[in-house]
């Protein structure tokens, strides 16, 4: 099975178990380097795919929590290259892994490497918030060449015809942001993001993940009828960062 | 040149015409292989609406006869173009000064402001934000958001509040609200930062008045439009005082606004060496100083491909420079080109050359430069000693009443001590 599909399939699978698939953010190298391979295994223990962070000096969608967890990556060493290395020699969690990276420290790494290294390291895809779909062609196609995914996210601003567009041409699932907004804050889930839900779901061809502002069991629960997954970020790296053990708190996301 | 960025002829020339012939930005929003739109999908909404609104409005007769008149009997346009006789004399060059000092709020900043304040109100924006580094565009913003009755955020770096409090106090007094920034490098980039983030948050209520000649399409080419006037300007003042063009034409870049707003208009013309100066702060290391276009090399920051100051691992790098105003690790994209298609030169100044620069056109002239202003005009004097007797125009972009605290802190704690 091709990354990309193990992805997809990864985030069916749990639908069909009748809740929404986990995807768990967290912010490689966060609250301690030394402790990323143990941090990993047990966050994807109780997920089903783990979104990684790749830290970026200048993280513009994103809020404070992930601000702060991707200066303190950053200020310990974390980059691409040793991500990349520690995935590649550490044993393989169940869930497949996806890499949250903003464009720039892709760009240097070079793709044609980038999706080379991602295949053999046993990463199924990527989400980066800051390509748009229009700009995001050279890097769909390398990354294709290797069967690795590129996630495109939609937004509730997204007009319909682009939504179409960006739909078809994601891989693995799409990345619905429920809210116009940066990462982290709390959202109540109102009735319009549940329409717009919908009406993504009803066009995508991979299934669609909602993101940004998802801390709580009842959010889950609002949002299980009209999506595959939901993505959970900012609530697991204050888990994490707390010193606290990342899998209760993710088995009672899951209800 | 820069050594990461390399054409032959053929592409330098082919990218040179289709600037001359105004194929840039392309539909793509692109300036040859820099540009473009690499922004959270939540905006890309909001700038194809901020896209359709100026390609509606910019150039519509209604548009540019009020902003005409809000540039010629507010901010006090045309500026002077003066001619600075002692400063000549010392340096060997005949040096002229376009004196966008003299626009309202002390520098060209203003020209951006309202042109992009004008056309927020004809989009029904009911918010601006904006982001600011030496304050000057932030004080730009505060005083076209009073004047036309707009509410006016600006974000602020923490340290630039500290280095250019007067700009902060009188953002205040013209009702804008400042917020400071003490996240990231708590400068411009970090500032910028904070007022995406703000704009992602409401999208189609909030315009984001950007200040320099960076971020997604279309603010280099909208940014560029409305500080071109510079350059229109300073040509046909030369032209009418002089009979001629100048040699030359030099302007400081950091975003470079001010610079693209004054060389625009010279660029067609091939008899006209044209000349950007970064800061080079404190040295030539990573970290040592501003200077993007001299020792960055190409990727994606804040919605643009340019060359940036990063390290190997594409992290932006903290810059270093006296002058707030050009402490930015990228650089226009439109800069970007005209140095690859080899129209335009760019060299840096230190902290230390732009010091001595201000103190000696200050004492001269009896004008006292803002000190990114100060670094053009040092590389004005290096230009004048290869040049005696030629004729240079630069483009005064500020003054430097701002920079009085590190001005306290440097050349005039010096002198007393």
């Amino acid at each position: 099975m091709r990354p990309s599909e193990r992805l997809a399939e990864a985030v069916r699978a749990a639908a069909k178990r009748g809740e929404p698939a986990i995807v768990a953010f967290m912010t490689a190298g966060f609250p301690r380097k030394d402790h990323f391979r143990e941090h990993l295994l047990m966050v994807a223990s109780e997920s089903d795919v783990v979104e990684i962070g790749v830290p970026f000096t200048d993280p513009m969608a994103d809020g404070m929590t992930i601000q702060r967890s991707s200066q303190a990556a950053l200020k310990q060493g974390v980059s691409l290259r040793w991500i990349m290395s520690e995935l590649a020699s550490m044993q393989r969690p169940a869930a497949p892994l996806v890499l949250m990276s903003y464009l720039n420290p892709l760009l240097q790494y070079g793709y044609a490497a980038l999706a080379r290294d991602a295949a053999a390291a046993g990463v199924c895809g990527f989400i980066v918030p800051d390509l748009p779909f229009d700009e995001g062609d050279e890097l769909r196609v390398a990354l294709a060449a290797e069967g690795v995914a590129l996630v495109q996210m939609v937004t509730p601003v997204t007009t319909p015809a682009r939504l179409q567009q960006v739909c078809a041409a994601s891989d693995g699932f799409v990345y619905a942001v429920t809210m116009t907004g940066t990462t982290g804050k709390n959202v109540a889930v109102p009735d319009t993001v549940i329409e717009y839900l919908k009406a993504v779901t009803a066009i995508s061809p991979v299934p669609v993940c909602a993101g940004f502002g998802i801390r709580s069991r009842e959010q889950v629960e609002k949002l299980r009828s009209y999506v595959a997954g939901v993505v959970v970020g900012s609530a697991l790296v204050e888990v994490l960062e707390r010193g606290e053990d990342p899998r209760p708190w993710l088995r009672a996301l899951r209800g | 040149m820069n050594a990461h960025v390399k054409f032959s002829v053929d592409e330098q020339r082919r990218m040179l015409d289709a600037e001359l012939g105004g194929q840039y930005p392309d539909p793509r929003g692109r300036f040859g292989p820099y540009g473009g739109r690499y922004v959270p999908e939540t905006l890309i909404p909001a700038l194809e609406r901020l896209e359709a609104g100026m390609r509606e409005h910019l150039h519509r007769a209604d548009f540019q006869a009020e902003l005409t008149e809000q540039l010629r009997h507010w901010v006090g346009r045309p500026t002077s173009l003066s001619y600075a006789p002692r400063l000549s004399a010392a340096w060997g060059a005949e040096i002229w000064f376009k004196r966008e000092d003299l626009a309202h709020t002390g520098a060209h900043k203003i020209n951006n402001a309202l042109g992009q304040a004008l056309l927020a109100k004809r989009l029904g924006a009911t918010r601006i934000v904006a982001e600011t580094g030496a304050g000057q565009h932030g004080v730009a913003s505060a005083a076209a958001c009073a004047r036309l009755g707009l509410p006016c955020i600006v974000y602020m770096g923490a340290i630039d509040m500290e280095r250019q409090a007067p700009n902060v106090g009188r953002m205040r007094l013209m009702g804008a609200e400042v917020v400071p920034v003490t996240g990231g490098d708590q400068t411009l980039r970090a500032a910028i930062d904070e007022a995406l983030r703000d704009w992602v948050s409401d999208p189609m209520g909030t315009f984001y008045l950007l200040g320099s000649a960076v971020g997604p399409h279309p603010y280099p080419f909208l940014v560029r439009e409305l500080q071109a006037i510079i350059g229109r300007e300073a040509r046909a003042q030369y032209l009418e005082r002089n009979g001629r063009l100048p040699d030359a034409v030099f302007a400081c870049v950091g975003g470079g606004s001010n610079a693209i707003g004054m060389f625009h208009a010279f660029v067609p013309d091939a008899s006209v060496e044209i000349v950007g100066i970064e800061a080079g702060g404190r040295g030539i290391n990573l970290g040592e100083n501003a200077a993007s276009l001299s020792y960055g090399w190409p990727g994606v920051l804040q919605g643009c491909y340019s060359l940036l100051l990063q390290d190997e691992n594409g992290q932006i790098h903290e810059t270093d420079s006296i002058s707030a105003g050009l402490d930015y690790p990228g650089v226009g994209p439109e800069h970007a080109l005209l140095m690859s298609a080899g129209r335009v030169k760019y060299e840096s100044a230190t902290d230390e050359e732009a010091l001595s620069a201000l103190t000696e056109c200050s004492k001269l002239e009896g004008i006292l430069p803002a000190l990114e202003t100060a670094h053009a005009l040092h590389g004005v004097k290096r230009w004048a000693k290869t040049h005696r007797g030629a004729q240079v125009i630069l483009c005064m972009s500020g003054r430097g009443d701002k920079d009085m605290p590190t001005l306290q802190r440097t050349i005039l704690a010096e002198k007393v001590s």
